[in-house]
């Protein structure tokens, strides 16, 4: 077996699984967060800010980040993978494919670094 | 080097030979995720500016929600969402073995895109009115 040296788990596998839990958790964060605006119309500042500073709400939105960052590094290797190949593009296909997929992860930190700091920094 | 990995044909090969349900609702679903993905520090923007302080609340709301640029970008990032969802709760039933007859995983593709544009449609009528 191979292994790739660019996916999440290194485990076809495991990306799997993880594709998996991140999603029902994303699925669940993304209920919870619409369902709160549509049960409050005309939401005020400091009802939203009393919702979202909750020791529970930020545990949710902190595991809804790391499912993110999981959940869009399986994904976004997918896509590469599948359409970034010599096959299509030539020689240069694994060069592009790497530079993009180096971007992906910076771009996966920040918003993890970013988010984290808006859960917590106010 | 011989690779392991099935080949894949190019974008526009795929979507001229096969244009069922199951693809076009397939390859919504990648375009979407990659959409979310470069869409995600707008949305982190709003959440951002929402919690900082009532001003910024306010000028979220008016400023952002409200402006042509702001309120077009969020709405694009809802309805990725929203497809992407209901494509990825389509999969998650999926993985049970439901519909995964070729008139089954048509139907029930055919489904998503209308379940999913439906609610496109609600969105884009919450965000406006």
């Amino acid at each position: 077996m191979r292994y790739s040296a660019t996916s999440f788990s290194r485990s076809g596998v495991s990306d799997w699984l993880a594709q998996r839990v991140s999603a029902y958790i994303l699925a669940a964060y993304f209920v919870v967060i619409v369902g709160f605006l549509l049960c409050n119309p005309g939401l005020e500042y400091a009802q939203w800010k009393e919702f979202m500073s909750g020791n529970a709400m930020r545990l949710f939105s902190l595991t809804a980040l790391l499912a993110l960052a999981a959940h869009a590094w399986v994904g976004m290797w997918t896509v590469f993978t599948d359409y970034l190949t010599e096959r299509q593009m030539g020689a240069k296909a694994t060069i592009i494919r790497l530079a993009l997929q180096t971007g992906m992860v910076i771009g996966v930190f920040v918003y993890v670094v970013w988010g984290i700091q808006i859960l917590w920094g106010n | 080097m011989k690779s392991n990995r099935p080949v894949n044909l190019s974008l526009s090969t795929v979507l001229a030979v096969n244009s069922s349900p199951v693809a076009i609702a397939s390859i919504l679903h990648r375009i979407s995720g990659v959409v979310i993905f470069l869409l995600i520090p707008v949305l982190l923007y709003v959440l951002q500016q929402s919690l900082a302080s009532e001003a910024a609340f306010a000028a979220m709301k008016t400023d952002i929600l409200g402006g042509l640029v702001g309120g077009f970008l969020v709405f694009v990032a809802l309805a990725g969402l929203i497809f992407h969802l209901v494509a990825g709760i389509k999969h998650l039933i999926q993985d049970f073995g439901v519909a995964e007859s070729l008139q089954g995983g048509r139907l029930f593709a055919s489904l998503a895109i209308v379940v999913a544009g439906i609610l496109i449609l609600c969105a884009l009528a919450w965000m406006v009115l």
